[in-house]
């Protein structure tokens, strides 16, 4: 199990020219496979449009208590990547007058920001209708300043979504470190315990499921029911919905899958998987994606590739939803894992 | 300057019974008979999709099976559908006991063939 991102290692891999030469050659550039673009183009679906914003996701940064595994922000305790007081307010005010009706806070472990219990309360001011905070759960019992959490959480009327990978000690270990499991049980007894994730409750708790290893995530409906049966027949456990979402060939997922040998065969079975109806609703067509420092993406991946929104608004500081929304989203090979099978967003399956 | 490579893959038969990656060319034994491959992988597609037995118990059941028939495909196919069904390694390898004791217990059952004809033959 790592213990430090591949930055911290200086692994070249995440310089975000190299991840792209390889998004980009071997079983693509000879001709095995599709490119993106040529896919979608047989369905006439290229250049990929936004729709109406609906979400906005900001990362406050990358540094987080878990060095999961599977991670496409590479995001650690060692990255130093940040959001500021300063960058929040420019949001704040975006957050105010933006049409979306979700705003979406993730990281890293956005609770790490130390600004961040400021940010949500500014933030809830402004009346969003959903207001997530994608949490690791570990976090809530990571340290004494954290136990709180659940409270605040319910205090400003937040949706939780948070990650388990598996009802299962083993898988969930192997994927995010030794011991998050019993952490991660104990988190979600904790916010079942002030309200959050129970039958009638209008405290929304979701859980994410993501594969621990080199395959696509199975049926949302019956990992939901697994899920479900599982974790209230061992644990107790309570919660509303679980979101499937598929890895992306992206920074220590695709260190894994090249390391382990899977790299072009997790690509087959993503091309294999492909879904033309799942294009018209993959999240970048409503969503915008604002990272620590300001600048504007299509999605939260395109982030972490430094691929930045292709229009005149590129920054925080300039935002125009309008002009924004007239742009065409930036594509390549990792966009195959939003349109595999049912579809993959960071609100699940989109079909 | 290096000469570029000639690609013999293409020509050359692999040098084992079994690849890997002929996993994938599956679908093409249609290309020789498309009436019987067609109507094959409609009804394949069929029986696995969820029912009176969910499609994580017919998982089971196949990858049970193909250790039986012992078809490597199948166990690479039936292993990595298992596990997109959130399937455990436990469960896994309880299904292919299931299947080897069904085809030991296959094997075992003609002794009572070979007692009842050792009886006929013995005084």
């Amino acid at each position: 199990m790592a213990t430090k991102s591949l930055k911290a290692r200086h692994e070249d891999l995440v310089m975000d020219n190299k991840q792209m030469e390889i998004l980009n050659g071997g079983i693509f550039e000879d001709g095995e496979l599709p490119y993106f673009k040529d896919k979608i183009a047989h369905t006439g679906q290229f250049p990929l449009r936004p729709k109406k914003l609906e979400i906005l996701q900001i990362n406050v940064g990358y540094m987080c208590n878990q060095v999961c595994e599977h991670c496409h922000v590479d995001a650690g305790p060692d990255r130093k990547e940040i959001m500021t007081r300063e960058t929040m307010e420019m949001c704040l005010e975006v957050i105010r007058n933006t049409s979306a009706h979700t705003l979406d806070l993730t990281g890293g472990a956005p609770e790490m920001n130390p600004d961040f219990r400021w940010f949500v309360e500014e933030a809830a001011k402004a009346g969003i209708k959903d207001f997530i905070v994608r949490s690791n759960l570990t976090i809530i019992r990571a340290n004494k300043k954290y136990y709180d959490l659940p409270q605040f959480f319910k205090k400003h009327n937040i949706h939780v979504i948070s990650s388990m990978p598996h009802y299962t000690r083993g898988k969930t270990d192997r994927q995010r470190g030794e011991g998050v499991f019993d952490l991660s049980i104990k988190a979600l007894q904790e916010l079942n315990a002030v309200g959050y994730g129970m039958p009638e409750s209008s405290l929304r708790l979701d859980l994410v499921y993501n594969p621990s290893g080199a395959f696509l995530p199975g049926d949302q409906v019956a990992m939901e029911r697994d899920f479900k049966k599982a974790l209230k027949e061992d644990f107790e456990i309570n919660f509303h919905n679980l979101f499937s979402i598929t890895n992306l060939p992206i920074a220590r997922f695709l260190d894994y899958l090249i390391a382990s040998g899977n790299y072009e065969d997790y690509m087959y079975s993503l091309v294999e998987a492909y879904n033309p109806s799942a294009v018209a609703n993959v999240m970048c067509t409503n969503t915008i994606s604002v990272s620590w420092d300001g600048w504007l993406y299509d999605c939260d991946f395109n982030q972490m590739l430094g691929l930045k929104v292709a229009s005149k608004i590129r920054h925080i500081k300039d935002y125009n939803e309008d002009i924004l929304n007239d742009r065409n989203i930036i594509i390549s090979q990792h966009c195959y894992g939003c349109t595999a099978g049912a579809g993959s967003s960071c609100q699940g399956s989109v079909t | 300057m290096a000469s570029k490579k000639y690609n013999y893959k293409k020509y050359i038969m692999a040098d084992s019974y079994y690849d890997p990656a002929d996993l994938r060319k599956f679908g093409n034994i249609t290309e020789w008979s498309e009436e019987l491959g067609t109507k094959f992988f409609d009804y394949y597609g069929k029986v696995f999709e969820e029912g009176a037995l969910s499609a994580r118990e017919k998982s089971l059941i196949a990858l049970a099976v193909a250790h039986v028939v012992k078809c490597p495909y199948c166990i690479d196919a039936y292993t990595k559908d298992g596990l997109q069904k959130g399937i455990t390694k436990e469960e896994m390898m309880e299904a292919v006991h299931a299947g080897a004791a069904i085809e030991s217990g296959a094997t075992l059952v003609h002794g009572v063939q070979m007692m009842n004809k050792y009886k006929k033959l013995s005084m």
